[in-house]
């Protein structure tokens, strides 16, 4: 590998109380990467997501983020290393509104963007601060969650499903923002069903199934292994 | 005098009075109850004997250290807190993920601990605890004679109310709070300390109800039961206000105080079961309570 990575994930497992949900999953992610998760509904995406910010119950294995080992920190220590999570869930506050959601997670990093330049990439957020957040749309909850983990100057951000149940439109919208994001510099896991949208944007693709990585894909790649991909996703 | 209801009116109003200071007393215990409800999911129960932990704290470094009153005011609150701290940190915390029942049952197990500890070393009977001297006499209103010391206490109580219901809804920290009760994991995924915060929301409405105890001191003399009689009707200020609504908290327990004090003066008979009363009545019209966001 040419350059270290930035996460560097190694036989991770998880547990949900009893329930034994990663059986060793294994990948890393440069800076500046789009990496996708992808897999069955299952497969242990999210719960991939969730481990490294410390909201599953038992952890073993390694995850080394930025040199520093998130398994032994922690849970709040996570964010403070500049890594931001955006839950499939949305996980807007109702008993906050648009503004205080927005302004909710404190910056822990310098370069966090401004309230101005959120607004510029989503328009639609603007002229709702006092709109409690569960009241927007369901596409407006996405942007929103996006948008609250940029002020913070993250510059890692995990993004689980955020096209799922959206309207096309705004679909279309949230890529925008991302290669914006990704242009920036940013570094993003992608966990992602919709395919077409994980191309348009990712550098490589691991494919998740029964809570390990089994294949790693890259998106140049990826039109040469549709079948085999297919055949993962069981479609 | 006039009499309203043949009631004269300065008995009318001195039992509204009491009323309000009870209900104050109400307020700042069940203010602290809703916030301990609402953010940690805790059924207090030890809430009373903290309670008294303040009176007897206070009545120790009066007494015995010689503290001034106003130093005790400030001194006997931040020590109950620091117990509450200790008490969240060794014990509460474990059982955060577990059923409802067991911090009650741990709650109450340490209210009968703590009050037994107390009866023992200190027999049931009260301490006197005077009041400070630039708070005695009183005022003559003219319909009646407004002792300074219980003025002081409507005040005070008022106003820390007031000051935590503001911190809570109109403070970053209090947004952090509401969210925290709301998706805890997800906030400390934004890099907020929640176990830390839950420690010190712990402690801080412990020690209101330390500062509750030092403050009724003077007023009804300090023992190791006084916890325990109040704890019953301020749980039902809390069920009636709905629970974790921290300014339904408020506004319930001083209009319950007063409907206490009007019950007295025109149905003495009733007036130990009036809250239980409205209680029941709320509880069959809107069971989450009157100021609950749920309902």
């Amino acid at each position: 590998m040419a350059e270290a990575a930035l996460l560097n994930v190694v036989d991770l497992e998880a547990w949900y109380g009893e329930s034994h949900i990663l059986h060793g999953v294994s990948f890393n992610v440069r800076k500046g990467e789009v990496v996708t998760l992808i897999g069955r509904n299952g497969a242990g995406k999210t719960t991939t997501l969730r481990s490294l910010v410390g909201m599953v119950g038992k952890r073993t294995g390694s995850s080394v983020f930025k040199g520093v080992e998130l398994l032994s920190i922690a849970p709040y220590k996570v964010a403070r290393l500049g890594m931001g999570y955006v839950p499939e869930e949305r996980g807007i506050f109702s008993k906050l509104n648009v503004i205080e959601n927005l302004m909710f997670p404190p910056a822990w990093q310098s370069g966090g963007m401004e309230i101005d330049e959120i607004y510029s990439l989503f328009p639609n957020l603007e002229s709702r601060d006092n709109t409690i957040g569960t009241r927007l749309s369901g596409g407006e909850q996405q942007m929103l969650a996006i948008a609250r983990i940029l002020r913070t100057g993250a510059d890692f951000i995990l993004l689980d499903e955020p096209t799922e149940g959206i309207a096309p439109v705004i679909i279309d919208e949230i890529g925008a923002a991302l290669r914006v994001l990704k242009d920036r510099g940013m570094t993003i896991i992608l966990v992602e069903q919709n395919l077409r949208f994980a191309a348009s944007i990712a550098d490589r693709h691991f494919v998740l199934d029964q809570g390990k990585v089994v294949d790693e894909i890259s998106n140049n790649a990826l039109d040469a292994n549709m079948d085999r991909l297919n055949r993962y996703l069981g479609v | 005098m006039a009499d309203i209801f043949g009631v004269p009116t300065s008995v009318l109003l001195g039992q509204l009075l009491l009323g309000l200071i009870n209900g104050s007393f109400y307020a700042l215990l069940s203010l602290g109850l809703a916030i301990i409800f609402g953010m940690l999911n805790v059924i207090n129960f030890s809430h009373g004997a903290f309670y008294m932990l303040g009176g007897f704290t206070a009545w120790f470094m009066l007494s015995t250290l010689g503290f001034g009153y106003w130093t005790t005011l400030i001194a006997a609150p931040v020590a109950v807190g620091i117990v509450g701290a200790v008490v969240e940190r060794l014990l509460l915390r474990r059982l955060y993920q577990m059923d409802h029942l067991y911090s009650l049952l741990l709650t109450f197990g340490i209210a009968l601990m703590l009050e037994g500890l107390f009866r023992h070393i200190f027999g049931a009977a009260g301490k006197p605890y005077p009041v400070p001297s630039g708070l005695t006499g009183g005022i003559n209103l003219g319909f009646m004679f407004l002792p300074v010391y219980r003025a002081w206490v409507i005040v005070v109580s008022l106003v820390i109310c007031v000051l935590t219901w503001l911190a809570i809804e109109r403070t970053k920290l209090g947004a952090y709070l509401r969210a925290a009760t709301e998706n805890p994991a997800l906030v400390q995924a934004f890099g907020i300390n929640v176990p830390l915060m839950l420690t010190l929301t712990y402690a801080f409405c412990v020690g209101l109800a330390g500062f509750a105890g030092a403050l009724a001191a003077p007023l009804y003399q300090v023992s190791p039961g006084m916890g325990s009689s109040l704890i019953i009707v301020v749980f039902a200020v809390v069920v009636i206000g709905g629970m974790g609504s921290i300014g339904g908290a408020i506004f319930t327990a001083l209009a319950l105080g007063v409907i206490e004090g009007l019950t007295k003066t025109f149905y003495p008979a009733a007036s130990s079961i009036a809250v239980f009363i409205v209680m029941v009545l709320v509880i069959l019209i809107r069971p989450s309570g009157l100021f609950s966001r749920e309902a």
